[in-house]
């Protein structure tokens, strides 16, 4: 990818995800609908795979075991609960170890901003050779420094082990995890970690995984179909993180970055934030789950009195995000759902837009 | 390079001029309202009209008087020169469209304004239609229809903007460009090709709609997106406490994206660059926005609003040029045009654009530009109107006085009722007299680009030039006065042309680019331009005559004695003719000194550089001459006086003699002292009555005397009448002649063409010649052997206008 940097202002191009709340972000894009579905696609991507990955490899190395993606906005976590320990290895266990397990397994919220997706868990997964259940959390990542914190006073800094981390932060917090915990972060390069959670997840979550939407306009007729991911090569992934990543995956161990943008889910969560005054992420998407974009946007019908049938545009198509917005009297009766909405609806037509060209480009079809 | 406000300083600066009439002068900047804006609005024809949502764009056809030198071949095949100012002077007219450009917010006032002023031709315009296209055709039809009087018909948006697109990367020079903001001269021209298709048009209004053009008829909306420029103002307006586009472009111009966007390095800590994504690459936009990040310790806000203004717009125009970019690639397109609202040609947002087309196209796809992207769906709509006058069947030319040029509004003229705004940004397009295609001839069509140096790259030399312009400026003024003693307002009328140019050459010194390229020819076709507009035809007349008739008295002798020379010596005298006619150049301001003194013809020879010349391949012309005669030989020729008359004319006999065919190629309109071809007419007659072979060969037609399609100094080769060209080619043209500073020189000198070509000049600017290695007088003296040439593409059937 050619890189043109003149000064420093110079803009372009797509980050490096961190990929939990893609998923979260992706539900969305039918539009309306609220309800959680549990989607596996993020979740599991990351850390796991490169855990996964990279036990296969080594000797087994001491638990407990984590795996880590630390993105630009959320950090994920996954943690590995071995469910085949004997008596033995029980007895033996570190007092720290057990701690750890337990505070992990016994709550599903830590601290103020940490959270434990039990839906999405994994039970009865193979890793390595252990068999346990795996775990996933998240916190914001600008939350590290609690999170170290939290680390310090569960003792972690007495087992002296080893993280497998990716995302930027692997890179960014390297540091403060050394001094702070006595951890070793074993970095792996995000997008391999991507690609190998894809694998993983699917050899070990065959049925509930990979899934589409059919009627996705229609808020009554729309559904959720599993689709078959045996034979999946060549696919794109759309990895939608603060920024978007796309991926074309032609065979296991064989991919490569196409595109990207920089209009991801931290666009949405910024621009909520500025428009709306919301917190988080939830907040932002219920919000957006109430709203009525067409207060905000400039629809074709607004502008042509109907369809612009000559270039098959129906009335209803959006014309201009915010197109009504520089209209003072619009912003008056405008509200913050509206917004919220709005930007949704924007930011994933327009991903939608770029992965679909970029697939019509790379011939792919899923 | 901001240039909005430029013609307030521009202005300032003339005033502050020390100029002797400084009163009188900044007086005569208060131009009589039609002088100005909506020009010649009484003579309308016709209209059309787009109306977007910010900016309206009104069009409208006149027919232009100018007063002509009525020639009178009875008479003046006899009268002496003497009878100065009394030229009888005929009424010609130049077929003009105009283009006005205003806030949609004026559109009443506007209407009104051209409601009174269509007095005279009121009756020819009530009842009949306008044609109407942009969003607001709708909403103010009724408006139209009531002020106007005149019926609305609507036109679809899309199919005028191409129609409109096409048209202007036919017939305006250097209308498209790429933008590179980090590299001088920022504005890269590209020339006239001839082939305009196959391309993308990407519209940037409210929305965006992505157009595949693959020919005048074959187009299709192959994609949009609805982030646009409703977007990024909707979003600004709702983020900033700007109000309006223009401030929310300025606000971005302030700000710093860094502080709201989230960059790869915000992640990383510094480059990714297993990816090759370097640290300052924005991962995601606005990703610095959210809310547990932006506020520090004490309640303060990381950034600002400017900061948010510019990552919006950079978040905009990014995802734009991917978009583009990725459609481009798709369907096989390397051209890409970007216009609309959103645009306007502002240089950060086509620096953005530029930006991500190449990055995300891996530099396959170029992102351009074009100088009247404004313009395109009034244009468009036009067209659509006016199709039974076929104004796609001919050639147009812009026209440099009474156009504002990019990014050069001008001011609105004090106390004048130009109800529009407070600047004024216009486009004349003037029809040409035939229609104007491609030189068969030339090696390389695709990439002939006539001018020698541009202006825009040498900063040295457009200095010089300008400086020099300016500076030759006040006899240009005397010239017109004197042309036309008889009249009473010749002092008025040229101290406006002088105002106008100055205005002009002030603007290019800050816009370079406003133009298109800066070149020596386009500021002496401005100068011509200028001075036509205040009418102002032909100041060079009587002095043209005069040495026409002095030089036909030394014709015979001159022909008698190059008679008498063996064939190789007379060969060398016939071109020593031709340049030391050369130096009879009224546009050179060294020269024209001398020849106020009395400048002879033996002596304008003595002046030559001795051999061996600048360039001097006299010899090898030579050779040429001693093989295969030429079947035919294109002229293009220079001065009057020696220059035609001693210079010229015996040239061409000889050819005559060898049996040649002769096509003397002369100007269609008049530009300083050249001969035009009426002239050329005229004065052949008087030629034939002296040489019986020239009277011989014009009454067979093997010496022909043609209009070169030009109205200028310099020669464009991509601009010659169809009709001659045509002829040209019929007759195997196998020889080109170009003679002068402005056609061999500042234009031409390094085109390559696939038959034999002789370039003959006299540099007679000391500045020049001394950028070329020589001095004063130093000549040029270029042959080329056609079958020496590499044909890098052959020449394709032009594409023209139809």
């Amino acid at each position: 990818m050619p890189v043109e940097e003149k000064c420093g202002l110079e803009n372009d191009a797509a980050e490096q995800p961190s990929c939990s709340h893609s998923s979260n972000f992706i539900r969305q894009t039918v539009n309306g609908q609220s309800d959680i579905l549990p989607s596996k696609t993020r979740t599991v991507s990351e850390t796991n795979g490169s855990n996964g990955h990279q036990l296969s490899h080594e000797c087994t190395p001491p638990m407990p075991w984590f795996g880590m993606d630390i993105g630009g906005t959320l950090t994920k976590l996954v943690y590995f609960e071995p469910t085949d320990l004997s008596e033995a290895e029980e007895e033996s266990e570190v007092e720290t170890v057990k701690n750890i397990r337990k505070y992990l397994k016994s709550n599903s919220a830590y601290g103020d901003t940490g959270h434990r997706d039990a839906h999405l868990q994994m039970e009865k997964v193979r890793v390595g050779n252990r068999v346990g259940t795996l775990h996933f959390i998240r916190f914001p990542t600008s939350e590290m420094p609690q999170f170290l914190e939290l680390s310090k006073s569960k003792g972690m800094a007495t087992l002296a082990s080893t993280i497998c981390a990716t995302g930027g932060g692997a890179y960014k917090f390297e540091k403060d995890f050394q001094r702070e915990v006595n951890l070793t972060l074993h970095k792996f390069d995000e997008l391999d970690c991507l690609i190998r959670g894809i694998e993983y997840i699917e050899d070990n979550n065959l049925d509930r995984e990979c899934y589409y939407f059919i009627n996705p306009r229609n808020v009554e007729t729309c559904q959720k179909i599993k689709y078959d991911f045996s034979d999946p090569y060549p696919f794109l992934v759309v990895n939608i993180g603060s920024g978007v990543s796309i991926l074309a995956v032609d065979g296991p161990d064989n991919y490569r970055r196409v595109s990207g943008t920089s209009l991801g889910g931290g666009t949405f969560l910024g621009l909520c934030c500025l428009l709306t005054g919301c917190q988080t992420f939830e907040e932002a998407i219920e919000l957006a789950a109430v709203g009525n974009n067409e207060n905000v946007d400039k629809l074709v019908r607004d502008i042509y009195g109907g369809d612009y049938s000559r270039f098959g545009l129906g009335g209803n198509v959006v014309a201009s995000s915010f197109g009504h917005m520089n209209s003072a009297e619009k912003r008056a009766k405008v509200s913050r759902e509206d917004l919220a909405c709005a930007t949704l609806v924007t930011i994933t037509n327009n991903i939608g837009s770029i992965a679909r060209m970029v697939a019509a480009n790379e011939k792919i079809e899923k | 390079m901001t240039g909005d406000h430029q013609n307030n300083t521009d202005q300032e600066s003339v005033r502050t001029s020390p100029d002797m009439e400084a009163q009188k002068y900044a007086a005569s900047i208060v131009l009589p309202d039609a002088d100005v804006v909506f020009r010649n609005i009484k003579n309308a024809k016709r209209f059309a009209i787009d109306i977007g949502g910010s900016l309206t764009k009104i069009a409208y056809y006149s027919t232009v008087s100018h007063r002509k030198v009525l020639y009178n071949p009875e008479k003046d095949g006899t009268c002496s020169s003497m009878d100065g100012g009394n030229y009888q002077y005929e009424s010609s007219e130049t077929e003009r469209l105009h283009f006005v450009k205003f806030e949609t917010k004026y559109i009443e006032n506007c209407l009104d304004f051209i409601g009174d002023h269509l007095v005279s031709s009121k009756d020819s315009v009530v009842g009949k239609s306008i044609k109407a296209t942009g969003g607001g055709a709708y909403k103010y039809a009724e408006l139209i229809q009531q002020k106007l009087g005149l019926l609305v018909e609507k036109e679809d948006e899309i199919g005028c903007l191409i129609k409109g697109c096409n048209f202007l990367l036919r017939n305006i020079t250097d209308e498209q460009f790429a933008y590179h903001r980090h590299s001088e001269p920022e504005y890269h021209f590209i020339t006239v090709e001839h082939n305009i298709f196959p391309y993308l048009l990407v519209n940037i209004g409210s929305g965006v709609s992505i157009m595949k053009v693959e020919s005048d008829d074959k187009y299709e909306r192959i994609g949009g997106t609805s982030m646009g420029g409703g977007t990024f103002w909707g979003l600004g307006s709702l983020l900033t406490e700007a109000r309006g586009f223009d401030e929310l472009l300025q606000l971005a111009s302030e700000g710093d994206h860094r502080n709201v966007d989230l960059l790869v390095k915000d992640i990383y800590g510094g480059d990714y660059s297993a990816l090759g994504l370097t640290g300052e690459i924005i991962a995601s936009s606005f990703g610095k926005a959210m809310h547990n990040s932006h506020t520090k310790a004490d309640g303060s806000k990381d950034f600002s609003e400017a900061d948010i203004a510019r990552s919006l717009l950079f978040t905009v125009s990014n995802d734009i040029g991917q978009l583009a970019s990725l459609y481009a690639l798709l369907h096989g397109l390397k051209k890409v045009y970007f216009g609309g609202y959103f645009l306007r040609n502002h240089p950060l947002s086509m620096h953005t654009i530029s930006f991500a087309v190449n990055y995300w196209s891996r530099g396959d796809v170029q992102a351009l530009f074009l100088r009247h992207e404004g313009y395109l769906g009034a244009i468009g709509a036009f067209l659509r109107g006016a199709e039974e006058c076929d104004p796609e069947k001919y050639s147009w030319g812009e026209n440099y006085a009474g156009s504002s040029g990019l990014q050069s509004p001008l001011p609105r003229p004090q106390g004048a009722g130009w109800p529009g705004g407070t600047t004024i940004d216009q486009l004349e397009i003037d029809r040409c007299d035939q229609q104007l295609t491609f030189f068969p001839l030339l090696a390389n069509p695709e990439e002939y680009i006539p001018d020698a140096v541009d202006l825009t790259k040498d900063k040295e030399a457009r200095d010089y030039w300008l400086s020099c312009f300016e500076g030759s400026l006040s006899s240009f003024v005397n010239r017109a006065i004197s042309s036309q003693p008889n009249t009473d307002d010749s002092v008025e009328r040229a101290n406006k042309f002088r105002d106008k140019y100055i205005q002009r050459l002030h603007n290019l010194k800050n816009h370079p680019f406003a133009y298109g390229s800066l070149t020596v020819r386009s500021l002496l076709d401005m100068r011509e331009h200028c001075l036509n507009e205040f009418d102002f035809p032909d100041p060079y007349l009587q002095q043209k005559k005069l040495e026409n008739e002095n030089a036909l008295k030394l014709l015979n002798d001159h022909l008698n004695y190059l008679d008498e020379l063996e064939h190789d010596k007379r060969q060398e005298v016939l071109v020593r003719g031709v340049l030391a006619g050369n130096v009879f150049d009224w546009g050179a301001k060294e020269v024209v000194k001398l020849m106020e003194d009395g400048l002879g013809f033996k002596e304008a020879a003595d002046k030559l550089q001795a051999r061996p010349w600048l360039h001097d391949d006299l010899d090898a012309w030579i050779a040429r001459l001693q093989g295969p005669t030429h079947q035919c030989a294109a002229v293009f020729i220079d001065n009057s006086g020696c220059d035609v008359v001693l210079g010229i004319i015996p040239f061409a006999r000889e050819l005559l003699i060898r049996g040649t065919r002769v096509v003397l190629c002369a100007n269609s309109k008049p530009a300083l002292n050249d001969v035009t071809a009426e002239e050329l007419t005229m004065l052949m007659k008087q030629v034939a009555a002296v040489c019986p072979i020239i009277n011989k060969n014009l009454e067979t037609g093997v010496l022909s005397i043609r209009e070169s399609g030009q109205a200028s100094p310099c020669l464009d080769l991509s601009r010659l009448p169809r009709s001659l060209v045509e002829d040209l080619r019929n007759w195997n043209c196998d020889l080109v002649v170009v003679e002068g500073m402005g056609r061999a020189v500042h234009t031409n000198l390094a085109v390559k063409l696939t038959c034999d070509s002789l370039k003959l000049a006299v540099i007679k600017n000391r500045w020049l010649a001394q950028r070329l290695g020589g001095d004063m007088f130093s000549v040029m003296c270029k042959y080329e052997a056609g079958n020496d040439i590499e044909v890098i593409s052959s020449p394709v059937a032009p594409e023209c206008g139809s």
